[in-house]
Protein backbone atom coordinates (compact mmCIF):
# COMPACT_ATOMS: atom_id res chain seq x y z
CA UNK A 1 0.00 0.00 0.00
CA UNK A 2 1.78 3.11 -0.99
CA UNK A 3 1.47 7.32 0.87
CA UNK A 4 -1.26 8.44 -1.71
CA UNK A 5 -3.13 5.53 -2.01
CA UNK A 6 -3.52 5.42 2.05
CA UNK A 7 -4.69 8.86 2.05
CA UNK A 8 -7.27 8.75 -0.20
CA UNK A 9 -8.51 5.54 1.53
CA UNK A 10 -8.35 8.27 4.86
CA UNK A 11 -10.50 10.87 3.22
CA UNK A 12 -13.65 8.84 1.70
CA UNK A 13 -14.61 5.56 3.45
CA UNK A 14 -12.77 2.47 2.19
CA UNK A 15 -15.45 0.78 1.00
CA UNK A 16 -17.69 3.04 -0.78
CA UNK A 17 -14.53 4.17 -2.68
CA UNK A 18 -13.04 0.79 -3.43
CA UNK A 19 -16.85 0.04 -4.67
CA UNK A 20 -16.86 2.75 -7.12
CA UNK A 21 -13.62 2.50 -8.36
CA UNK A 22 -14.26 -1.31 -9.23
CA UNK A 23 -17.58 -0.54 -11.02
CA UNK A 24 -15.34 1.97 -13.12
CA UNK A 25 -13.07 -0.37 -13.90
CA UNK A 26 -15.63 -3.37 -14.59
CA UNK A 27 -17.18 -0.99 -16.78
CA UNK A 28 -13.97 0.18 -18.45
CA UNK A 29 -13.21 -3.69 -18.90
CA UNK A 30 -16.44 -4.28 -20.70
CA UNK A 31 -15.99 -1.56 -22.91
CA UNK A 32 -12.55 -2.72 -24.02
CA UNK A 33 -13.16 -6.21 -24.12
CA UNK A 34 -12.67 -6.96 -28.03
CA UNK A 35 -9.17 -5.39 -27.54
CA UNK A 36 -7.89 -6.45 -24.54
CA UNK A 37 -9.06 -10.17 -25.61
CA UNK A 38 -7.43 -9.62 -28.43
CA UNK A 39 -4.06 -8.33 -26.95
CA UNK A 40 -4.21 -11.06 -24.01
CA UNK A 41 -4.55 -13.80 -26.75
CA UNK A 42 -1.54 -12.59 -28.91
CA UNK A 43 1.00 -12.79 -25.61
CA UNK A 44 -0.34 -16.20 -25.24
CA UNK A 45 1.18 -17.27 -28.82
CA UNK A 46 3.78 -15.37 -28.09
CA UNK A 47 5.34 -16.51 -24.89
CA UNK A 48 4.08 -20.16 -26.78
CA UNK A 49 1.83 -21.35 -23.86
CA UNK A 50 -0.91 -23.51 -24.09
CA UNK A 51 1.07 -25.53 -27.19
CA UNK A 52 -0.98 -28.41 -26.69
CA UNK A 53 -4.58 -26.49 -28.21
CA UNK A 54 -5.02 -24.64 -31.51
CA UNK A 55 -5.72 -21.01 -31.75
CA UNK A 56 -9.33 -20.96 -31.89
CA UNK A 57 -9.25 -23.26 -28.66
CA UNK A 58 -7.07 -20.68 -26.92
CA UNK A 59 -8.99 -17.89 -27.88
CA UNK A 60 -12.38 -19.73 -27.31
CA UNK A 61 -11.33 -20.30 -23.84
CA UNK A 62 -9.34 -16.80 -23.19
CA UNK A 63 -12.65 -15.37 -23.82
CA UNK A 64 -14.62 -17.29 -21.15
CA UNK A 65 -12.00 -16.95 -18.66
CA UNK A 66 -11.90 -12.94 -19.81
CA UNK A 67 -15.66 -12.83 -18.83
CA UNK A 68 -15.46 -15.09 -15.96
CA UNK A 69 -12.84 -12.67 -14.75
CA UNK A 70 -14.70 -9.54 -15.04
CA UNK A 71 -17.49 -11.43 -13.94
CA UNK A 72 -15.63 -12.17 -10.41
CA UNK A 73 -13.88 -8.57 -10.41
CA UNK A 74 -18.19 -7.09 -10.24
CA UNK A 75 -19.20 -9.50 -7.91
CA UNK A 76 -16.19 -10.07 -5.51
CA UNK A 77 -17.56 -13.87 -5.60
CA UNK A 78 -14.85 -16.15 -6.85
CA UNK A 79 -17.41 -19.27 -7.05
CA UNK A 80 -18.04 -19.30 -10.42
CA UNK A 81 -14.81 -18.62 -11.86
CA UNK A 82 -13.33 -21.42 -9.70
CA UNK A 83 -16.12 -24.14 -10.82
CA UNK A 84 -15.12 -22.67 -14.45
CA UNK A 85 -11.26 -23.18 -13.33
CA UNK A 86 -11.57 -26.57 -12.20
CA UNK A 87 -13.83 -27.59 -15.51
CA UNK A 88 -11.08 -26.04 -17.64
CA UNK A 89 -8.83 -27.97 -16.14
CA UNK A 90 -10.05 -31.50 -15.99
CA UNK A 91 -10.84 -30.48 -19.83
CA UNK A 92 -6.91 -29.61 -20.46
CA UNK A 93 -4.98 -31.47 -17.89
CA UNK A 94 -5.53 -34.88 -19.83
CA UNK A 95 -3.95 -32.71 -23.36
CA UNK A 96 -0.70 -32.47 -21.19
CA UNK A 97 -1.34 -28.64 -20.25
CA UNK A 98 1.37 -27.84 -17.37
CA UNK A 99 0.73 -26.31 -14.23
CA UNK A 100 3.45 -23.24 -15.35
CA UNK A 101 1.54 -22.48 -18.65
CA UNK A 102 -2.08 -22.08 -16.56
CA UNK A 103 -0.40 -19.99 -14.12
CA UNK A 104 1.31 -18.07 -16.86
CA UNK A 105 -1.87 -17.10 -19.22
CA UNK A 106 -3.77 -15.96 -16.07
CA UNK A 107 -0.79 -13.87 -14.90
CA UNK A 108 -0.47 -12.51 -18.45
CA UNK A 109 -4.20 -11.44 -18.61
CA UNK A 110 -3.67 -9.78 -15.04
CA UNK A 111 -0.26 -7.62 -16.91
CA UNK A 112 -2.87 -6.85 -19.76
CA UNK A 113 -5.74 -5.46 -18.23
CA UNK A 114 -3.37 -3.37 -15.92
CA UNK A 115 -1.50 -2.01 -19.08
CA UNK A 116 -4.90 -1.14 -19.66
CA UNK A 117 -5.46 0.84 -16.84
CA UNK A 118 -2.55 2.60 -17.15
CA UNK A 119 -3.12 3.64 -20.87
CA UNK A 120 -6.35 4.79 -19.73
CA UNK A 121 -5.64 6.54 -16.51
CA UNK A 122 -1.51 7.85 -17.18
CA UNK A 123 -2.47 11.20 -16.92
CA UNK A 124 -3.86 11.29 -13.67
CA UNK A 125 -1.53 9.67 -11.49
CA UNK A 126 -3.46 9.88 -7.98
CA UNK A 127 -6.73 8.21 -10.04
CA UNK A 128 -4.17 5.23 -11.20
CA UNK A 129 -3.02 4.62 -7.59
CA UNK A 130 -6.71 3.83 -6.23
CA UNK A 131 -7.92 2.11 -9.09
CA UNK A 132 -4.73 -0.30 -8.92
CA UNK A 133 -5.75 -0.40 -5.21
CA UNK A 134 -8.87 -1.80 -6.41
CA UNK A 135 -7.40 -3.89 -9.02
CA UNK A 136 -4.55 -6.16 -7.39
CA UNK A 137 -6.11 -7.34 -4.25
CA UNK A 138 -8.99 -9.04 -6.61
CA UNK A 139 -6.43 -9.61 -9.58
CA UNK A 140 -4.55 -11.59 -7.12
CA UNK A 141 -7.38 -13.42 -5.53
CA UNK A 142 -7.88 -14.30 -8.94
CA UNK A 143 -4.83 -16.09 -9.88
CA UNK A 144 -4.78 -17.44 -7.20
CA UNK A 145 -7.99 -19.39 -7.59
CA UNK A 146 -7.43 -20.22 -10.64
CA UNK A 147 -3.97 -21.68 -9.95
CA UNK A 148 -5.16 -23.61 -6.87
CA UNK A 149 -8.15 -25.22 -8.48
CA UNK A 150 -5.73 -25.99 -11.33
CA UNK A 151 -3.11 -27.60 -9.32
CA UNK A 152 -5.74 -29.42 -6.82
CA UNK A 153 -7.75 -30.81 -10.08
CA UNK A 154 -4.64 -32.21 -11.05
CA UNK A 155 -3.16 -33.64 -7.49
CA UNK A 156 -7.09 -35.03 -7.68
CA UNK A 157 -6.18 -37.48 -11.09
CA UNK A 158 -2.86 -38.17 -9.88
CA UNK A 159 -4.21 -40.05 -6.78
CA UNK A 160 -6.92 -41.53 -8.75
CA UNK A 161 -3.94 -42.91 -11.40
CA UNK A 162 -2.08 -43.60 -7.89
CA UNK A 163 -5.01 -46.12 -6.53
CA UNK A 164 -5.73 -47.29 -10.06
CA UNK A 165 -1.63 -48.82 -10.64
CA UNK A 166 -1.55 -49.87 -6.45
CA UNK A 167 -4.89 -52.10 -7.48
CA UNK A 168 -3.63 -53.62 -10.76
CA UNK A 169 -0.14 -54.11 -9.27
CA UNK A 170 -0.92 -57.12 -7.10
CA UNK A 171 -3.45 -58.90 -8.99
CA UNK A 172 -4.77 -62.19 -6.78
CA UNK A 173 -4.62 -64.81 -9.47
CA UNK A 174 -6.25 -68.24 -9.60
CA UNK A 175 -4.80 -71.05 -11.33
CA UNK A 176 -6.86 -73.85 -10.53
CA UNK A 177 -8.95 -74.60 -8.37
CA UNK A 178 -8.08 -73.69 -4.45
CA UNK A 179 -5.00 -72.50 -5.74
CA UNK A 180 -3.85 -68.67 -5.61
CA UNK A 181 -0.95 -66.82 -6.73
CA UNK A 182 0.12 -63.34 -5.75
CA UNK A 183 3.18 -61.96 -7.60
CA UNK A 184 4.44 -58.85 -5.76
CA UNK A 185 6.03 -56.58 -7.75
CA UNK A 186 8.07 -53.74 -7.25
CA UNK A 187 8.70 -51.59 -3.31
CA UNK A 188 6.36 -52.78 -0.64
CA UNK A 189 5.16 -49.93 1.59
CA UNK A 190 3.40 -50.01 4.89
CA UNK A 191 0.34 -48.97 2.98
CA UNK A 192 0.73 -51.54 0.16
CA UNK A 193 1.22 -54.31 2.19
CA UNK A 194 -1.63 -53.76 4.38
CA UNK A 195 -3.87 -53.02 1.47
CA UNK A 196 -1.97 -56.66 0.07
CA UNK A 197 -2.98 -58.45 2.92
CA UNK A 198 -6.76 -57.37 2.73
CA UNK A 199 -7.19 -58.61 -0.94
CA UNK A 200 -5.06 -61.54 -0.58
CA UNK A 201 -7.46 -62.36 2.93
CA UNK A 202 -10.76 -61.54 0.75
CA UNK A 203 -9.73 -63.81 -1.93
CA UNK A 204 -8.92 -66.84 -0.22
CA UNK A 205 -12.76 -66.96 0.88
CA UNK A 206 -14.25 -66.14 -1.82
CA UNK A 207 -11.99 -68.56 -4.23
CA UNK A 208 -12.32 -71.14 -0.96
CA UNK A 209 -8.48 -71.35 -1.66
CA UNK A 210 -6.63 -74.10 -0.18
CA UNK A 211 -2.71 -72.92 -1.07
CA UNK A 212 -1.61 -69.51 -2.23
CA UNK A 213 1.62 -69.32 -3.81
CA UNK A 214 3.53 -65.81 -3.22
CA UNK A 215 6.04 -64.69 -5.73
CA UNK A 216 8.34 -62.04 -4.65
CA UNK A 217 10.70 -62.54 -7.13
CA UNK A 218 9.93 -58.36 -8.23
CA UNK A 219 10.66 -57.04 -4.99
CA UNK A 220 14.24 -55.62 -4.40
CA UNK A 221 14.29 -54.89 -1.24
CA UNK A 222 12.27 -55.67 1.95
CA UNK A 223 12.91 -53.75 5.61
CA UNK A 224 11.77 -55.12 8.80
CA UNK A 225 8.42 -53.78 8.62
CA UNK A 226 7.20 -55.07 6.08
CA UNK A 227 8.94 -59.05 6.41
CA UNK A 228 7.03 -58.83 9.45
CA UNK A 229 3.69 -58.22 7.87
CA UNK A 230 4.86 -61.10 5.38
CA UNK A 231 5.04 -63.08 8.58
CA UNK A 232 1.46 -61.80 9.77
CA UNK A 233 0.24 -62.53 6.24
CA UNK A 234 1.29 -65.99 6.24
CA UNK A 235 -0.46 -66.49 9.59
CA UNK A 236 -3.85 -64.89 8.91
CA UNK A 237 -3.72 -66.74 5.99
CA UNK A 238 -3.38 -70.09 8.15
CA UNK A 239 -6.13 -68.96 10.08
CA UNK A 240 -8.78 -68.95 7.00
CA UNK A 241 -7.49 -72.60 6.37
CA UNK A 242 -5.02 -71.67 3.12
CA UNK A 243 -1.26 -72.69 3.18
CA UNK A 244 1.08 -70.06 2.31
CA UNK A 245 3.92 -71.05 -0.08
CA UNK A 246 6.57 -67.97 -0.59
CA UNK A 247 8.48 -68.54 -3.34
CA UNK A 248 11.65 -66.35 -5.40
CA UNK A 249 13.40 -64.76 -2.14
CA UNK A 250 16.32 -63.34 -3.61
CA UNK A 251 19.82 -64.07 -1.61
CA UNK A 252 19.55 -60.01 -0.71
CA UNK A 253 15.82 -61.15 1.17
CA UNK A 254 17.23 -64.45 2.72
CA UNK A 255 20.14 -62.51 4.00
CA UNK A 256 17.57 -59.98 5.79
CA UNK A 257 15.59 -62.02 7.12
CA UNK A 258 18.54 -63.90 8.52
CA UNK A 259 19.79 -60.76 9.63
CA UNK A 260 16.29 -59.48 11.47
CA UNK A 261 15.55 -62.93 12.68
CA UNK A 262 11.78 -63.41 11.06
CA UNK A 263 10.44 -66.37 12.55
CA UNK A 264 11.01 -68.82 9.49
CA UNK A 265 9.71 -71.95 10.93
CA UNK A 266 5.99 -70.33 10.09
CA UNK A 267 7.13 -69.77 6.61
CA UNK A 268 7.01 -72.19 3.69
CA UNK A 269 9.29 -71.57 0.86
CA UNK A 270 10.08 -72.58 -2.35
CA UNK A 271 13.06 -71.06 -4.64
CA UNK A 272 11.44 -69.81 -7.54
CA UNK A 273 7.48 -69.86 -8.54
CA UNK A 274 7.49 -73.53 -10.71
CA UNK A 275 8.74 -75.37 -8.05
CA UNK A 276 6.14 -72.87 -5.69
CA UNK A 277 2.99 -74.39 -8.02
CA UNK A 278 4.66 -77.87 -7.92
CA UNK A 279 4.54 -77.87 -4.03
CA UNK A 280 1.05 -76.18 -4.37
CA UNK A 281 -0.07 -78.96 -6.38
CA UNK A 282 1.65 -81.84 -3.89
CA UNK A 283 -0.43 -80.06 -1.35
CA UNK A 284 -3.58 -80.23 -3.05
CA UNK A 285 -2.87 -83.97 -4.51
CA UNK A 286 -2.94 -82.36 -7.75
CA UNK A 287 -1.46 -84.99 -10.45
CA UNK A 288 0.42 -83.16 -13.50
CA UNK A 289 0.90 -85.42 -16.06
CA UNK A 290 2.92 -85.31 -18.61
CA UNK A 291 1.60 -84.07 -22.30
CA UNK A 292 -1.56 -84.05 -20.09
CA UNK A 293 -4.49 -81.92 -18.22
CA UNK A 294 -3.97 -81.97 -14.49
CA UNK A 295 -6.61 -83.78 -12.48
CA UNK A 296 -7.67 -84.22 -9.03
CA UNK A 297 -7.42 -88.04 -7.87
CA UNK A 298 -10.82 -90.10 -7.88
CA UNK B 1 -25.58 -67.69 26.00
CA UNK B 2 -25.39 -71.83 25.45
CA UNK B 3 -23.71 -73.03 22.67
CA UNK B 4 -25.47 -75.98 20.50
CA UNK B 5 -23.42 -78.95 20.18
CA UNK B 6 -24.36 -81.40 17.81
CA UNK B 7 -23.31 -84.98 17.14
CA UNK B 8 -22.46 -86.16 13.39
CA UNK B 9 -21.26 -89.23 13.77
CA UNK B 10 -17.44 -89.51 14.80
CA UNK B 11 -17.20 -85.63 15.31
CA UNK B 12 -18.72 -82.71 17.51
CA UNK B 13 -19.76 -79.54 15.93
CA UNK B 14 -19.82 -76.43 18.13
CA UNK B 15 -21.65 -73.73 16.11
CA UNK B 16 -20.95 -70.54 18.03
CA UNK B 17 -24.19 -68.37 17.52
CA UNK B 18 -23.50 -64.75 19.10
CA UNK B 19 -20.25 -62.73 20.93
CA UNK B 20 -19.76 -65.26 24.34
CA UNK B 21 -18.45 -63.08 27.54
CA UNK B 22 -15.57 -64.38 29.20
CA UNK B 23 -17.64 -66.54 31.66
CA UNK B 24 -19.73 -68.02 28.75
CA UNK B 25 -16.43 -69.04 27.15
CA UNK B 26 -15.39 -70.65 29.94
CA UNK B 27 -17.91 -72.46 30.32
CA UNK B 28 -18.58 -73.85 26.57
CA UNK B 29 -14.75 -74.92 26.86
CA UNK B 30 -15.51 -77.03 29.89
CA UNK B 31 -18.98 -78.62 28.70
CA UNK B 32 -17.09 -79.31 25.07
CA UNK B 33 -13.95 -81.52 26.76
CA UNK B 34 -16.40 -82.99 28.73
CA UNK B 35 -18.86 -84.18 25.95
CA UNK B 36 -16.21 -85.33 23.91
CA UNK B 37 -14.69 -88.15 26.26
CA UNK B 38 -18.55 -88.77 27.30
CA UNK B 39 -19.40 -89.26 23.64
CA UNK B 40 -16.10 -90.99 22.57
CA UNK B 41 -15.55 -88.39 19.66
CA UNK B 42 -12.55 -88.13 17.61
CA UNK B 43 -13.42 -84.54 16.33
CA UNK B 44 -14.87 -81.87 16.94
CA UNK B 45 -15.43 -78.29 15.09
CA UNK B 46 -15.77 -75.20 16.65
CA UNK B 47 -17.84 -72.51 14.05
CA UNK B 48 -17.28 -68.93 14.84
CA UNK B 49 -18.69 -67.39 11.54
CA UNK B 50 -19.88 -64.59 13.39
CA UNK B 51 -18.08 -63.52 15.50
CA UNK B 52 -16.78 -60.15 14.26
CA UNK B 53 -14.33 -59.97 17.44
CA UNK B 54 -11.49 -62.44 19.11
CA UNK B 55 -9.66 -60.74 22.10
CA UNK B 56 -7.01 -62.19 23.81
CA UNK B 57 -9.29 -64.24 25.90
CA UNK B 58 -11.59 -65.94 23.53
CA UNK B 59 -8.13 -66.72 21.13
CA UNK B 60 -6.34 -68.34 24.61
CA UNK B 61 -9.26 -69.85 25.33
CA UNK B 62 -10.04 -71.92 22.28
CA UNK B 63 -6.02 -72.78 21.90
CA UNK B 64 -6.54 -74.12 25.51
CA UNK B 65 -10.05 -75.51 24.25
CA UNK B 66 -8.20 -77.59 21.65
CA UNK B 67 -5.30 -78.14 23.84
CA UNK B 68 -7.01 -80.51 26.24
CA UNK B 69 -9.76 -81.68 23.82
CA UNK B 70 -5.87 -83.36 22.18
CA UNK B 71 -5.21 -84.60 25.20
CA UNK B 72 -8.32 -86.68 25.70
CA UNK B 73 -7.99 -88.17 22.43
CA UNK B 74 -9.36 -85.91 19.92
CA UNK B 75 -8.37 -83.40 17.42
CA UNK B 76 -9.97 -79.73 16.84
CA UNK B 77 -10.02 -77.63 13.71
CA UNK B 78 -11.38 -73.80 14.24
CA UNK B 79 -13.56 -73.04 11.06
CA UNK B 80 -14.40 -69.52 9.53
CA UNK B 81 -12.24 -67.06 10.88
CA UNK B 82 -13.31 -63.83 9.06
CA UNK B 83 -10.88 -62.35 7.38
CA UNK B 84 -10.49 -58.93 9.35
CA UNK B 85 -10.68 -60.74 12.38
CA UNK B 86 -7.47 -62.93 11.34
CA UNK B 87 -5.79 -59.56 10.08
CA UNK B 88 -6.43 -58.37 13.41
CA UNK B 89 -5.53 -60.84 15.63
CA UNK B 90 -2.20 -61.38 13.93
CA UNK B 91 -1.01 -57.72 14.53
CA UNK B 92 -2.31 -57.82 17.45
CA UNK B 93 -0.24 -61.00 18.45
CA UNK B 94 -3.27 -63.38 19.14
CA UNK B 95 -1.96 -66.81 17.95
CA UNK B 96 -3.51 -69.95 17.34
CA UNK B 97 -0.86 -71.86 17.35
CA UNK B 98 -0.35 -75.82 17.29
CA UNK B 99 -4.52 -75.56 16.55
CA UNK B 100 -6.43 -76.60 13.21
CA UNK B 101 -7.94 -74.04 10.77
CA UNK B 102 -10.09 -74.31 8.21
CA UNK B 103 -12.43 -72.03 5.80
CA UNK B 104 -16.01 -73.25 6.89
CA UNK B 105 -17.97 -76.19 7.98
CA UNK B 106 -17.02 -78.02 5.16
CA UNK B 107 -13.47 -77.81 5.21
CA UNK B 108 -13.51 -78.49 8.51
CA UNK B 109 -15.08 -81.89 8.25
CA UNK B 110 -12.81 -82.83 5.06
CA UNK B 111 -9.70 -81.83 7.41
CA UNK B 112 -11.20 -83.89 10.69
CA UNK B 113 -11.35 -86.38 7.79
CA UNK B 114 -7.96 -86.22 6.93
CA UNK B 115 -6.42 -86.11 10.21
CA UNK B 116 -7.80 -88.33 12.11
CA UNK B 117 -8.36 -91.26 9.58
Amino acid sequence: MNESGAQLQGAAPAGETETVLLRELVSLLRRNRTQNREEWARRITQAQLLTAMSQEEVFAEATTVYDNYVEALETGTLEALDAYARDLSERIIPRGVETHEVIGIVLLLRDVLARSLFAKYQTDFALLNRILDAYEPAANRIANTVAVGFVQERERIIREQQEAIRELSTPVLQVRERLLILPIIGAIDPQRARQLTEQLLSAIRTNRAKVVVIGITGVAAIDNNVANHLVQTVEASRLLGATVIVTGLSPRIAQILVTIGVDLTKMNTVGDLQGGIEEAERLLAYKVVPGGTASAPA
Amino acid sequence: MEVPVLKQGPYLIASIQSALNDADLVHFRDALVEKVGRLRSRGVIVDVTVLDVMDSFATRTLRDLAHMIRLRGAETVIVGIQPEVAFAMVQLGLSLAGVGTALDLEEGLSFLDQTTA
